[in-house]
């Protein structure tokens, strides 16, 4: 019975390195704090944002950052450029995250019963991923994306679609060597049914490196949510997405340059913060740089 | 070797026909009726009517896709209504210039890489390599159209130095320096991703390999740092880097929709966009389609290499 119990000291071991890290990873602290900020202004952008972000003014298009009321200027409709960063904070956020964590209860779902019943399964699932792996991510995504047509839930369905291979197939290589463990053969022993083996046992060892993987994801996904977004696959206008932002900016890059530099400065700095937090988790994942580092 | 090759080449066709069954699925999972789209809002409903019996809408799912694959056979990928071309010939025509930025990419990013990487991993933890970190973080969290536009900004518009864009005839009979000229933004943009990769895992590789047996060996009959990472570390590290880049080489055929988007290159990537706001689905499929084989034959020339490079495979 010993043995069955030991997954409780290993999740109790991975929250307090998280803990350890925070307090002493700069970088991690920094992306922490990144992604604080943006989710304050995405939370309270009712009253943050100086002005209505889809409020037009004609008389005031193309105005340069800090030349009058409007602090980052304004577009070619003469629309505030920090309320419209402020709001689309919310679908920055929400591009990033969601299809991260739908591809990862699907991705890891699949991935666990493939690891965990093998055979046949194991094996179709396994094609169909190899099959998937073949095309580079924003192909797919595109092509899903023109399919369906241009809007915020195609582009979700398209990145949750492109995603899911990658978690599947972490997760069910973590099952394939936890499966073997001794906890696991005494828990089979004394009777306890798969359901129970595969969601009391296995999954919580499952969770760490998805997880961690899910943060790097996330970084990934804001890129390829914007890269969407630019191609006209994502929120249509006047919807203030970041992405979209950049695109319809672009036009007027030789006059008005910051309104397409100024959101694409949101997009890394969202960026930078996820792929912070994601490689300190990586980090703490793996035995090689904790060695290095100690 | 050669059954080394023979059996990884069998590999590759199950994905092949798995990709082209992935492609013909995306018409499917079109909302309402496919002709539709295919044919655009302006097709008459006769033509519709034409194209529902060519491509056997009408039948089964199955014997739709053996249409589909027949086709295919045939180099038919269907009609670009964009372009008022066949799909194959809009991609054909493109495709080497969507190779010559991707070949010039790679090369870019590779050299860059390689150096970089190295670099760094003569002075593990020093100020350069946490630099290079620094650099790499940020090329890995900007999307390649930003850095782009900030290129074209700071190189075309502010400082005249280059064109930023407007490319007709990549061939190079406009001039060799017309062409290398029109490139450079371009290629940058499109290589900075791949070139942060490239150096993240050349520095790690080599890392990984400073500290054997004959590395120590070296160090003990005094041979200089230097040559050590250059002669001893790098070859041997060789075998995981040449896997990043050939799998890069794939991700810049991608990659290429956008920077095309940005510098209006004349090839498959700005074709695709333009095929994208008038939902032209059969130019999509077929930049698609043509995209993902070639990733899926390079990879498949990467392992080769790999088993080149790399003795213990070619012992199994």
């Amino acid at each position: 019975m010993a043995a069955i119990t030991q997954t409780a000291p290993a999740t109790n071991s991975f929250g307090r390195t998280v803990v350890r890290h925070v307090l002493s990873n700069p970088s991690l602290a920094v992306g922490l704090a990144i992604i604080a900020a943006i989710v304050v202004l995405a939370i309270f952008a009712d009253w943050i944002a100086p002005f209505d972000p889809l409020h037009v003014d004609p008389l005031a298009r193309y105005q340069r950052p800090l030349s009058g009321w409007h602090v980052l200027g304004t577009d070619e409709l003469g629309r505030d450029i920090l309320s419209r960063l402020i709001y689309g904070a919310r679908f920055a956020l929400l591009v990033a995250i969601l299809p991260t964590v739908i591809a990862l209860l699907i991705g890891g779902a699949i991935g666990l019963s493939a690891g965990y019943v093998g055979g046949l399964w194991d094996s179709v699932v396994m094609r169909v991923f190899d099959v998937m792996f073949a095309f580079p991510g924003i192909l797919l995504a595109l092509g899903i994306s023109a399919a369906l047509g241009p809007g915020l839930s195609s582009m979700i369905i398209a990145m949750v679609v492109v995603t899911i291979p990658a978690f599947g197939r972490i997760v069910r290589g973590v099952v394939l060597g936890i499966k073997e463990e001794l906890y696991v053969e005494a828990a089979r022993t004394l009777g306890y049914s798969h359901t129970r083996i595969a969601l009391r046992h296995i999954l919580p060892n499952v969770l760490g490196p998805a997880v961690v993987y899910g943060t790097l994801q996330t970084g990934r996904n804001v890129i390829l949510s914007a890269s969407l977004s630019f191609l006209g696959l994502g929120p249509q206008p006047p919807t203030p997405e970041w992405g979209q932002m950049l695109s319809s900016g672009r036009t007027a890059i030789a006059t008005a340059a910051h309104v397409a530099t100024i959101p694409g400065l949101a997009i890394v700095l969202l960026a930078v913060g996820f792929n912070l937090i994601g490689d300190a988790a990586r980090d703490m994942l793996d035995p090689r740089f904790t060695k290095d580092r100690s | 070797m050669l059954s080394f090759i023979f059996n990884r080449g069998l590999q590759i066709v199950p994905v092949i026909i798995g990709v082209t069954l992935a492609t013909f699925l995306l018409a499917q999972i079109i909302p309402g009726d496919p002709a539709d789209v295919l044919l655009g809002s302006m097709a008459s409903e006769e033509a519709r009517q034409q194209l529902r019996v060519a491509l056997g809408l009408n039948e089964p799912i199955y014997v739709q896709y053996a249409i589909y694959l027949k086709n295919l056979l045939q180099g038919d990928l269907g009609q670009s209504f964009t372009f008022a071309q066949p799909v194959t010939q809009v991609i054909v025509e493109r495709l080497f210039n969507t190779s010559l930025l991707a070949v010039a990419a790679i090369l870019l990013a590779s050299v860059a890489g390689v150096a970089a990487g190295t670099w760094a991993a003569l002075r593990p933890g020093s100020v350069r390599d946490q630099g290079l970190s620094v650099i790499v973080l940020f090329f890995n969290s900007m999307p390649s159209f930003w850095l782009g536009l900030v290129l074209i900004l700071i190189f075309g518009l502010h400082l005249r130095l280059l064109p930023i864009g407007g490319m007709q005839d990549a061939t190079g009979s406009s001039g060799i320096g017309s062409l290398v000229a029109h490139m450079a933004l371009p290629t940058i943009t499109l290589a900075a991703w791949s070139l942060a990769v490239i150096a993240r895992m050349t520095r790690s590789s080599i890392l990984d390999v400073i500290n054997s047996d004959y590395i120590r060996t070296a160090r003990s009959r005094g041979v200089s740092e230097v040559r050590i990472v250059l002669c001893h570390a790098l070859p041997n590290a060789m075998p995981s880097v040449i896997t990043v880049i050939g799998m890069q080489m794939g991700f810049l055929l991608s990659g290429a929709v956008l920077t095309e988007t940005v510098f209006s290159w004349p090839g498959i990537g700005l074709a695709m966009y333009q095929a994208i706001s008038t939902r032209d689905i059969p130019l999509i499929q077929g930049g698609i389609l043509v995209l993902a084989v070639a990733f899926v034959l390079i990879n498949f020339a990467v392992d080769i290499l790999y088993a080149y490079f790399n003795p213990k495979i070619k012992l199994g």
